[in-house]
């Protein structure tokens, strides 16, 4: 059933109506084989499903196909372009979205944080700053969440003062910068600190944008523009950068931390769909997000504006942005919203359960204790990386709970005695240990009774989280 | 950010006795946090995407450049329409919660759901009705965050005192009275005793109410037969009813007493509609709302995210199986370790990140659609009610000087 077709129909067909036979008819149809797949249609389908580079099909950069190259390369760009901020292996891509909506394909380049440092910081803060934005780090299912960028404000106005503050934060990060101000003088004394460090330039706005579009074009830079709550205005500053030259644009139709965060959510998705569903090319760029507008709220104590900016950047990461600039650096903020953003932008075409059967942690002997779990992937995953950190020697039996989650699975009846004992015989657990005991999480408690009378294995109900299986283990075992 | 975050966790602890009366008064009274975990229904998390995929991004070259036009001098003025779309469909209106002129004893009742746009496509529509927030009421001691038993602990055990509470001290516009005691591998209350329950928590408070059962799809239908029948005509919304119940009986229950049904499936739209249709056959489409399963800020809510978001897009282009209001088990986002677990300090005090977890899981599925919340902590809650507040009243409240200089701002 696909129902969100009837939305695309009624629009410009976006990059998920693409057909393979669309894409197939533009390639040389040659069978070649050198992009590694078996046939020229198997290529146009991983094409259309954004699963492989166009540049892979070697002979359509030939001089023949170059009008087919071309074609193609305009029926597969995406809607929204890509930008890129920074140089080197740091290099941060943004944008770059070809869907409005994530289940119609998938979201691409997650939204890039990016914490400020002000010019008129103590120069030991602004170095803490800059480095605690480098070294953010925390392993999330296997995976490194981090900070990506220094946006580094210009808060004296004071072109000196600011070059010196870019020369402090290069000289302690490889991230990319954003350079804040809107007075030219000091955009480019900024500028002149970092030349070939490709920042963004933070914002054109309707009465210096001819001098910040010089900046972008001397310093090959991308520019944001700043149109706050004004689409007119902010299409219009697009179409007249995009005219002088300036190709990487960035938006920021502004952040309104209060009242106005109805127009935030409003005009972020009126872009976003303009630029997804009517192809519109003046609104097809990245958009910018600044929660740490929160900070222009007067409060008693600190922890207000971090709640509101914590959830303004998350509201923003729901709905499009592909960068922001944060000010809180305390974990309360920074986890949930990263976290977020690592479950926005997780391909919705991945599989949510992992194969059933019985996995080994470390060296496990005939001794070693025998675990078990359900074979949802988040599960599974958390289960067995508390495991490994742990370092302990052991089997983990996953069931197939075809997907749940334990505590689900149990209420579901997919996870039940009979699963259990099931599992148990068909992977063999008893030819791997001498003994007859089987963990079972302390969320499946219930099922303890009846697994140990139809197993015939004695049972010990685990913690109800697995971050205390060590623990649970050296209290419990033997 | 090790180092940051010890030097102000010293002035944290000073901060956090000090918060201001509005939001963090709760929070500051807070000492420990810890959730063995809630048992509440997080519902089946079927397979419902598509299997394979290597997701490879493409890299594109782009192709020989433009050729340059002269540079313009002022701004080149270009119009700005916005996209507005029309939809075929429209969300029902569920009312929940009946007064005395309405044959009920509620003080108010409420109306979710009326929409004719995605959640908040203000350029579109204003939202016809704010979402509605519903606080957890356990009959039984059950296991709690801590953060949460702080404010609830003397009314654990005892259903009407704690509705009261909800309602008296933290303004619940709802509340759900979750019958946990009725499983049958718990206490097995007998239905007539869940049935008392219900009727003094009617008594106590006059706000509309959610009644839940146990997951156990007999033991609830016995018990929702006499709920029902005690809170005749109240509206009262009945959580939940699920594919493996006995449809018809469930249905004709809330048809022949006056109340709604909420249609609960795991993530899948298949689901989802196959409940609905089987309901459609005893009961009016204003008496169902549906609620696909919420999943906890990361462990799953992109799941539970896009599937409301599909079911309420689908729903607007015409689809009447999923025209129905949503509901979200919101209070499944303190399942996430990171919610209630201590942490090394750089993570900050879980009294914040626990309520922030909610808050979060919460706000995203608003932005889904979600029309009734089932919360749990007093300071996600309020800031939930907040945004939504700012979210309905609609946009032109942007001004552009508010923002003009905020590079300069002073932190």
């Amino acid at each position: 059933m696909n129902d969100e077709g009837k939305i695309a129909m009624s629009e410009k067909a976006s990059v998920k109506e693409l057909s393979p036979i669309d894409v197939y008819m533009l390639l040389p149809k040659t069978n070649c084989k050198k992009c590694g797949l078996e046939n020229c249609m198997a290529y146009a389908t991983k094409l259309v499903n954004r699963e492989i580079a166009l540049e892979l099909c070697t002979p359509l950069l030939e001089k023949q196909f170059e009008k087919a190259y071309h074609e193609l390369w305009e029926m597969l760009k995406p809607p929204v372009k890509e930008v890129t901020i920074g140089a080197g292996d740091k290099a941060v891509k943004i944008g770059g979205k070809l869907v409005m909506y994530r289940h119609e394909l998938a979201y691409f380049n997650p939204t890039a944080f990016a914490i400020d440092v002000t010019d008129e910081m103590p120069e030991e803060e602004l170095v803490l700053r800059v480095k605690g934005t480098e070294g953010y780090s925390y392993t999330y299912i296997g995976k490194e969440l981090k900070l990506n960028m220094v946006a580094v404000r210009s808060t004296s106005n004071d072109p000196e003062k600011f070059k010196t503050a870019v020369k402090k934060t290069v000289e302690n990060t490889k991230l990319p910068l954003i350079l804040c101000s809107f007075k030219p003088e000091v955009v480019e004394a900024g500028l002149m600190a970092a030349p070939k460090a490709r920042p963004l330039i933070y914002a054109a706005n309707k009465d210096n944008w001819k001098d910040m579009a010089e900046l972008a074009l001397m310093y090959n830079c991308p520019l944001a523009v700043f149109a706050p709550n004004d689409l007119k205005l902010l299409k219009s500053l697009a179409k007249t950068l995009r005219d002088y030259g300036v190709e990487d644009l960035v938006l920021d139709p502004g952040t309104f931390p209060n009242d106005g965060l109805a127009d935030t959510v409003s005009n972020f998705t009126m872009i976003r769909r303009a630029a997804c569903k009517r192809g519109d090319e003046l609104l097809g760029f990245p958009l910018i997000g600044t929660p740490i507008t929160a900070w222009l709220e007067k409060a008693d104590v600190p922890e207000f504006n971090m709640w509101n900016e914590a959830y303004l950047a998350s509201v923003l990461i729901d709905r499009y942005a592909d960068v922001l600039i944060v000010h809180s650096t305390d974990g309360w903020v920074l986890l949930p919203t990263t976290i977020l953003r690592q479950n926005i932008y997780t391909d919705p075409r991945k599989p949510v359960a992992v194969e059933a059967g019985l996995k080994a942690f470390g060296q496990p002997n005939e001794n070693s204790p025998v675990m078990m779990t359900t074979n949802f992937a988040l599960t599974y995953y958390t289960v067995a990386s508390d495991i490994e950190s742990s370092g302990v020697n052991c089997y983990l039996m996953v069931v197939d709970t075809e997907g749940l989650a334990v505590d689900s699975s149990v209420a579901g009846r997919k996870l039940t005695a009979e699963k259990i004992a099931e599992t148990l015989k068909q992977f063999k657990v008893e030819e791997k240990v001498k003994h007859k005991k089987l963990i079972i999480p302390g969320k499946a408690a219930r099922l303890s009774g009846e697994t140990q009378e139809l197993s015939g294995w004695e049972v010990l109900v685990g913690p109800r989280d697995s971050s205390e299986i060590p623990k649970f283990l050296q209290e419990k075992w033997q | 950010m090790k180092d940051l975050g010890e030097r102000e966790e010293e002035e944290r602890k000073k901060a956090l006795l000090k918060f201001s009366p509005e939001l963090f008064e709760i929070l500051s009274k807070l000492q420990e946090v810890e959730l063995e975990d809630v048992d509440l229904d997080v519902g089946d998390l079927e397979i419902w995407l598509q299997p394979s995929a290597v997701s490879a991004r493409p890299r594109v070259a782009a192709p020989s450049a433009v050729p340059k036009k002269a540079k313009p001098s002022t701004i080149i003025e270009v119009d700005f329409v916005p996209p507005v779309e029309t939809y075929s469909g429209k969300i029902v209106e569920v009312q929940l919660g009946a007064t005395k002129s309405e044959g009920g004893t509620r003080g108010k009742s409420v109306i979710v759901g009326g929409e004719r746009s995605p959640a908040y496509y203000l350029f579109e529509n204003q939202t016809p009705h704010p979402p509605v927030i519903t606080l957890d009421v356990f009959d039984m001691k059950v296991p709690l965050a801590k953060a949460v038993k702080m404010h609830v602990e003397e009314v654990v055990g005892d259903p009407v005192a704690w509705a009261k509470l909800a309602v008296d001290k933290f303004g619940a516009q709802m509340i759900t009275l979750h019958l946990v005691s009725i499983d049958p591998l718990l206490n097995d209350t007998p239905p007539k005793e869940a049935a008392l329950t219900v009727e003094k928590v009617l008594q106590a408070v006059d706000v509309p109410i959610v009644v839940g059962g146990c997951g156990d799809p007999v033991k609830d239908l016995a018990v929702f037969e006499k709920v029902a029948a005690v809170a005749e005509s109240e509206r009262v919304l009945l959580s939940s009813i699920t594919l493996d119940m006995d449809i018809e009986k469930s249905a004709m229950l809330a048809k022949k007493h006056g109340h709604v049904a909420l249609a609960f499936t795991s993530m899948d739209l298949n689901h989802a509609r196959e409940l609905n249709r089987k309901l459609y056959e005893f009961l009016p489409r204003e008496q169902i709302i549906m609620d696909t399963t919420t999943a906890a800020l990361g462990y799953g809510l992109d799941y539970a995210f896009t599937v409301m978001e599909r079911a309420r897009l689908a729903g607007l282009m015409g689809d009447p199986e999923l025209q129905h209001p949503l509901s979200s088990g919101t209070t499944n986002a303190w399942a996430a370790r990171e919610a209630w677990m201590k942490m090394a300090p750089e993570w900050g005090p879980r009294e914040l990140r626990g309520p922030i977890w909610e808050t979060v899981t919460a706000l995203t599925l608003m932005l889904a659609g979600v029309d009734v919340f089932m919360m749990m902590h007093p300071a996600a809650v309020k800031t939930v009610k907040d945004v939504s507040k700012k979210l309905t009243t609609g946009v032109t409240k942007g001004r552009s000087e508010q923002l003009s200089d905020w590079v300069t701002l002073k932190i």
